[in-house]
């Protein structure tokens, strides 16, 4: 039976996984911390935040995130993957920064109109 | 002459001016110092904002971008780069910029969104020496997200509230090494959430009921001795620690930035250390009124755009019946914080004023676990909410039905009892 | 071949230095610091003393009332931030009560004007903050506080201005007595002067034995401050003294010119050649509030938006050390000048002039003499001047401090004066940015801005203070060109 908070939201919950029984969880309030609970077991995940290079706009840096949470395992080489990109500014929310970060099949998109 | 001038264009404001605009106001300025809008939100570019209000988790920039999006769909006229310098308890608004010199503007009404500052190292009296390296959290945050500089490479923050807590992760990320998070308090300011994907993620360790007891270094700081403390918070002899550090991060608090606010002659309160407000936002100053942290610090920016948007509705309210016609101080109730409760939002409310029922922010003094939070008028329990927890760092709101607030009524007490609700 | 040089720019050397520009005298002046006033002259309690506390017939007694006097017309000339307070010296008991009676006596001893020793009434009717306690106190009209960072200033960018030349993060390593008077090594360079000043504040002995056979030690004392939010600055109007007793000279509680109040300090001997430990101690903050509130009951340190030490450069001597070494000729040490030195420093730079002259040195007064130093301070305008101003010079229209309301035109204009900033705090000292309640959490990422541009340097160059005070470290990941 492993404890843990779960993360998905504000609230944080502390759950309870039983890894032994088909990683059931309690202490849940809502069906995403049931799969989170699960799933910070099996292949943890999380979303990353951070900046690139921008040139062009009132600022030097672009936020950008990960659209979807990405292996926890590959955080820092997704942060490396970063370190050579340059946008040009104008940059939208949503559009994409780095296509399929190292694998994952998910795309970090900038995050700030700039 | 202007309907409503909003002094601040991060998240408070702008939720302010879009919702004035929303309810028939005309000529709106809002007025922000920083080249952008946005606010604070944009230096915040972790996620996690945006569950309640949009149901989206959102990063900060983004939250921001909803509401700068609004507002450019409106007519609100935008002043950036711009400083008030001084408003007067007549509703002048004294502004400076590059672009449009000195001027002094006239309002019908002006809402208050300044937001807070942070509280500094010399505020809390570390002992030692003053090098550089030492930065409160969010200034470290603005120079990494904004202009793109590292503050240092072996980094100690103190406080373990949320905006320390982001900056170890984000300093992690840039290639910075975390040596520990210190807590003077027996538990963490911050979210649960941000222990795990900040520190645990990392493996930072969390030093709780510690602080820092002396900073050295001539220059740059070379190292903070930190040492445990009791319950009465001082340092328990014998129990130092030395890290050799070259920076430290400061997360020891925000405060409401009321400059201007005082100036004006408002009414403030010492417990939130902003303006004491009425149940529609509007302060001891008819016709002004403040939301967001600049009224008291949140947690949650969706509570701060439900704020402000109840500030906005109520000043457009009070232009268009042509300046407030009812009188703002007839038969307000107080509202009291009891055992348990550090402060509430609103300070008064005007039980003729809320339609079916009154929200009230506020806060717990310690970590509470299973209780219920207890309304009472005039010592008569009328209401009761139950929690599983509750906590200093985690802003409660409950709602008050208006026919709690008879008339004759003198005085609500909001409190906390520990413990089961009996049925 | 100058004629005399100046050996460290705190308030004394920036005073002789000022003093001798009036003359066609070829001045020198080396800083070891990469700023001026960047020593005990920047960490002090501020205070322009009336003269009723040295012994009469000292240097001290002397040169203090003098200096209270010239003071006064030094910073209204060169717009230095000066207040006239008054002072009062607190008696809380019997023996206090004597002490005050002392201390009035040697005040007219001194020449100190317009003392009175006064009840408890008329006390707490000038201050109704004080302490209940309180028995009568000695009122001193003519004390001051002043900013002395600034008053430094003035005085070295008036010498500057008037032909002085002034080299920092010039370190002297080397004195040699040449025929026609002193080789100077600083940083590795040589300067040449027929007369020397020896005005290096707590290194003063150091540079005294590089000249001359030892012949005082400067013992450096640390005392500790608390500076207070200006919603605390108006708890006293006058700088409140204690008496002095056994255990030091008290606490004293004082409103600084810029509003706020600053309260301090204690005084701990260091080690010698430990001048530069200008750190504070928990235990001496402790006893700071702690002493102080004996004086104003009600202090709230919880507006304290700043905690400072600084280190006096006393002696082994009891009064002020002006005099030619002994076997160097024309070497002048101005050493021990502990308080009032901040007070004496115009009547010790006149003092040293005149020895200088004894021994040799030609004065002929200037005609040229410009001591004409105004700083714009946009704070302090009405709202017609702010407008006139930000629309002849759009710069005044950009608020970089916040809490002080200090423009970039403020930054720009100190910039161009005869002793540029270099640093962060430079900038401080200069115009204010920083000094607010929220000591530069807003303003420090634009002032940083500002110094990287104009000093053409990448902001991760920008120093806080000292040499080697980088505040940041380089770009984040993929900035381009990481440092």
């Amino acid at each position: 039976m492993k404890e843990l908070i779960c993360i998905v939201c504000p609230r944080g919950c502390r759950l309870r996984v039983d890894e032994q029984n088909g990683y059931r969880v309690t202490g849940n309030s809502c069906p995403r911390g049931a799969a989170y609970g699960k799933a910070e077991l099996l292949n943890p995940t999380r979303v990353v935040t951070s900046t690139v290079r921008i040139e062009g706009a009132a600022c030097p840096r672009c936020p950008v995130k990960t659209r979807d949470p990405i292996p926890k395992g590959k955080i820092f080489d997704a942060v490396r993957a970063l370190d050579s990109v340059v946008l040009h500014s104008p940059v939208r929310i949503g559009e994409t920064a780095v296509k399929n970060v190292c694998g994952t099949g998910v795309d970090f998109v900038a995050t700030r109109n700039l | 002459m202007y309907d409503l001038i909003v002094i601040g264009g991060g998240p408070a404001g702008l939720a302010a001016a879009c919702e004035a605009w929303k309810k028939g106001l005309k000529k709106i300025l809002l007025v922000e110092r920083d080249r952008d809008l946005g606010g604070i939100l944009n230096q915040c570019i972790h996620s996690g904002f945006g569950l309640h209000y949009f149901k989206e988790e959102l990063t900060g920039p983004e939250y921001a971008a909803r509401f700068i999006d609004l507002l450019r769909k409106t007519g609100v006229e935008t002043s950036l780069d711009t400083m008030v310098l001084q408003i007067t308890p007549d509703r002048e608004v004294h502004t400076v910029s590059r672009q449009d010199g000195y001027r002094i503007l006239k309002a019908k009404s002006i809402v208050l969104s300044m937001g807070c500052r942070e509280r500094t190292r010399g505020a809390i009296s570390i002992p030692g020496t003053r090098p550089a390296g030492i930065f409160t959290a969010g200034a470290a945050q603005r120079y990494l997200n904004i202009e793109g500089y590292m503050v240092g490479r072996r980094v100690l923050i103190l406080g373990s509230g949320d905006i320390g807590l982001i900056m170890a992760r984000r300093l992690t990320l840039e290639g910075a090494k975390m040596l520990a998070c210190v807590e003077i308090m027996p538990y963490s300011g911050g979210l649960r959430r941000n222990l795990v994907q900040c520190l645990q993620d990392f493996h930072i360790p969390l030093y709780l009921s510690h602080t820092i007891t002396e900073i050295r270094g001539k220059n740059r700081v070379e190292q903070a001795v930190v040492s445990k403390v009791g319950p009465d918070r001082r340092p328990i002899p014998g129990t130092r620690m030395t890290f050799d550090c070259d920076t430290i991060l400061l997360s020891v608090g925000l405060i409401p930035e009321n400059e201007l606010t005082r100036q004006a002659g408002i009414r403030m309160d010492p417990r939130t250390h902003g303006a004491v407000v009425y149940e529609n936002m509007e302060t001891s100053l008819p016709g002004v009124f403040a939301c967001g942290n600049v009224v008291h610090v949140h947690d949650l920016v969706d509570f701060v755009t439900e704020e402000s948007r109840r500030a906005g509705a109520a000043a457009a309210d009070y232009v268009l019946r042509g300046g407030d016609g009812r009188g703002t101080g007839s038969s307000a109730i107080p509202l009291k914080n009891g055992t348990g409760v550090s402060y509430t939002v609103p300070q008064k409310i005007r039980p003729d004023r809320i339609g079916k029922a009154a929200g009230v922010f506020f806060r717990v003094n310690r970590v509470y676990g299973k209780s219920f939070i207890r309304a009472s008028a005039d010592g008569k329990p009328v209401a009761r909410y139950p929690r599983e927890r509750l906590a200093p760092g985690e802003m409660e709101h409950i709602v008050l039905p208006a026919k709690l607030l008879k008339t004759g009524v003198r005085e609500i007490r909001i409190s906390v009892e520990e413990g089961e609700m009996e049925n | 071949m100058f004629d005399v040089g100046i050996i460290g720019c705190g308030i004394i050397g920036a005073a002789a230095a000022f003093e001798l520009s009036k003359y066609r005298v070829s001045t020198l002046i080396l800083e070891g610091e990469n700023d001026v006033a960047d020593g005990t002259t920047k960490a002090n309690s501020a205070i322009l003393h009336a003269g009723y506390d040295p012994e009469p017939g000292t240097l001290m007694a002397k040169l203090n009332v003098e200096g209270s006097f010239l003071a006064e017309r030094i910073c209204r000339d060169l717009d230095v931030p000066y207040r006239k307070t008054g002072s009062l010296v607190l008696a809380f008991s019997d023996r206090d009560c004597e002490t005050v009676e002392n201390l009035y006596r040697r005040g007219k001893q001194n020449g100190v004007p317009g003392l009175s020793v006064l009840n408890a009434e008329q006390v707490l009717g000038m201050e109704p903050n004080l302490s209940l306690k309180v028995r009568g106190a000695l009122y001193a009209p003519t004390a001051a506080v002043v900013s002395p960072w600034e008053y430094c200033l003035a005085l070295a960018e008036t010498a500057v201005e008037n032909g002085a030349v002034l080299r920092r993060d010039a370190r002297v390593t080397k004195i040699e007595r040449i025929p026609e008077g002193y080789r100077i090594t600083a940083s590795g360079r040589p300067y040449e002067a027929r007369y020397v000043i020896n005005a290096a504040g707590v290194h003063a002995e150091e540079v005294h034995n590089l000249a001359a056979a030892p012949s005082f030690h400067i013992i450096p004392m640390r005392g500790e401050y608390f500076i207070l939010d200006k919603s605390e600055g108006r708890t006293v109007s006058r700088v409140i003294f204690q008496c002095p007793t056994e255990r030091g000279k008290g606490v004293l509680v004082a409103p600084t010119v810029g509003g706020n109040l600053i309260v301090g300090p204690n005084a701990e001997q260091l080690d010698r050649g430990a001048g530069e430990n200008t750190a504070t101690t928990a235990s001496g903050m402790a006893f700071v509030a702690k002493t102080a509130k004996e004086s104003v009951p009600g202090l709230d340190f919880r507006q304290t938006i700043r905690s400072f030490a600084g280190v006096r450069a006393a002696s082994d001597r009891d009064d002020f050390i002006i005099e030619q070494a002994k076997g160097a000729p024309g070497f002048l040490d101005l050493a021990g000048i502990r308080s009032p030195g901040l007070t004496a420093a115009p009547a010790i730079a006149e003092t040293a002039i005149g020895i200088l002259e004894e021994s040799g040195l030609k004065r002929e007064k200037k005609t040229d003499f410009r001591a004409r130093r105004r700083r714009i301070r946009f704070a302090d305008l009405s709202p017609e001047e702010k407008a006139r101003l930000v629309k002849e010079d759009p710069s005044y229209g950009r608020v970089i401090c916040r809490c002080e309301t200090v423009t970039e035109g403020e930054i720009l204009a100190c910039m161009k004066t005869p002793i540029p900033p270099c640093s962060v705090d430079g900038v401080k000292r200069r115009v204010n940015a920083g000094m607010g309640r929220c000591q530069g959490g807003f303003c420090g990422p634009r002032v940083v801005e500002i110094l990287s541009r104009e000093l053409h340097i990448p902001p991760d160059r920008v120093l806080k203070d000292k040499d080697g005070s980088y505040i940041l470290t380089g770009k984040t990941r993929g900035g381009g060109g990481n440092v």
